[in-house]
């Protein structure tokens, strides 16, 4: 068996311009170039995306599950920051 | 979750599974609970790479050009069904690697069905029809399922996997109106895959020794006898529509549970397959072994492809 394996890739697929860009899976590929080539084999066989990005799986940073009450506190006392939270009698915003 | 016993952080996952939460890879989860993923997982996708050896076997004899483009999508989708699956397993620590060798080295199983010949151009009808159509009725059930990555790959495999249902059904219902040779043809296949396909489900619960704990943990969400009943509901009326006749004389529609009731599955058959006895079970290995020793040469080249370009100072 191959000793060496290919580098793991992270696959982000955009159905449609203008959407945002979603992730999909990986795959492994020895080049970025490959690595395009597998993504849209194995995730766009039916059009499901019309732009692909690739990144190296070690590239992606992420915040861990542990975090995630006081990574997130923040946000979590600012409910001025939603629209709900102001009080506009008679007005109409819709 | 950091100064919590083993036992504490165990009752916190199951709390988590209960309400319904998703479980995804960075998540503190029961090494018990990875292993059984990793398990699970790695037999599904290996599933997936064979399930294309029986009918890679007609694409070279398919009937028509058309035909031929259809199978070949068709076993391309089982291919890309493997990888997604192999990509959610390694969110558990394992490498592709480990995961093919294991394959290989015939550690790890696959499901039994792939181990059955396909003799006529109606076994790709009945393989799409029942074997396509019992796999949706399970990863329907896995779409649900408590991993993340798993349950993702699910949802976008049933939607292809409609495509294989349906030309399988249409291949047979071809066929059914046909000449009095062609319909023999499709009725003979049926009567080839109908109960390896009910066998697909696996053994009654009470037979099958990690159901409980995995419904516990929500990665199976129903019994493998309710999903082979919803199966045969299902599939029942789909025959009756072209003229196929189930194989099976204690078939029954029992108007008071509005099932049908079927006969007994011989599950020795079954045993026999998985412990290797099966009509195509050293072919598979062999031609699964063979593919990877031949395909290395490719891998090298793209190997060196991408060192030669880094060297060149063109990032790879
Ligand atoms: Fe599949
Ligand atoms: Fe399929």
């Amino acid at each position: 068996m191959n000793s060496t394996e290919w580098p793991l890739w992270e696959v982000f697929t955009q159905k449609k311009s203008g959407l945002p860009f979603e992730h999909a899976g990986c795959i492994h590929a020895p080049d970025k170039e490959m690595a395009l080539l597998n993504a849209r084999d194995v995730y766009s066989r039916r059009n499901e995306a019309t732009c692909l990005w690739v990144v190296p799986s070690g590239a992606i940073v992420s915040s861990t599950p542990d975090d995630m009450g006081s990574f997130f506190e923040p946000a979590n006392d600012k409910i001025y920051r939603h629209p709900n939270f102001y009080k506009t009698p008679g007005a109409n915003f819709d | 979750m950091k100064n919590l016993t083993e036992q504490e952080r165990e009752k916190k996952f199951q709390e988590r599974i209960d309400r319904g939460e998703i479980i995804e890879p960075k998540d503190w989860m029961p090494e018990r609970y990875r292993s059984q993923l990793i398990r699970m997982m790695s037999q599904h996708a290996h599933s997936e790479i064979v399930g294309m050896l029986p009918e890679g076997n007609w694409i070279t004899r398919a009937p028509s050009l058309k035909r031929k483009a259809v199978l070949l999508a068709k076993v391309q989708d089982e291919g890309g069904h493997g990888l997604y699956i192999y990509s959610g397993t390694e969110t558990l620590n394992i490498s592709r690697e480990e995961l093919v060798g294991e394959f290989l080295s015939g550690k790890a199983k696959y499901s039994s069905i792939f181990n059955y010949p396909t003799l006529t151009w109606a076994d790709i009808g009945a393989i799409g029809w029942l074997v396509d159509g019992a796999a949706i009725v399970n990863q329907t059930a896995l779409a649900k399922c408590s991993y993340g990555p798993y349950a993702r790959a699910m949802v976008r495999i049933c939607k292809e996997e409609n495509f294989h249902h349906k030309q399988g059904y249409e291949i047979l219902a071809t066929l059914m109106k046909g000449t009095e040779g062609q319909k023999a043809m499709a009725q003979d296949a049926v009567n080839r895959w109908w109960w390896p396909s009910l066998m697909m489900f696996g053994p009654s619960d009470k037979d099958s020794p990690n159901s409980a704990e995995l419904m516990r943990w929500k990665v199976k969400r129903f019994s493998n006898d309710d999903l082979r009943q919803r199966f045969i509901d299902r599939t029942v009326p789909q025959a009756d529509n072209i003229g196929i006749k189930i194989p099976d004389p204690m078939l029954k529609f029992n108007e008071t549970t509005s099932h049908y009731e079927y006969g007994p599955i011989n599950w020795e058959e079954f045993y026999n397959v998985i412990k290797g006895n099966g009509i195509c079970n050293r072919e598979r290995m062999k031609a699964r072994r063979a593919a990877h020793t031949d395909g290395r040469w490719v891998r090298e080249a793209a190997e060196a492809y991408a060192k030669k370009q880094t060297a060149k100072g063109i990032e790879a």
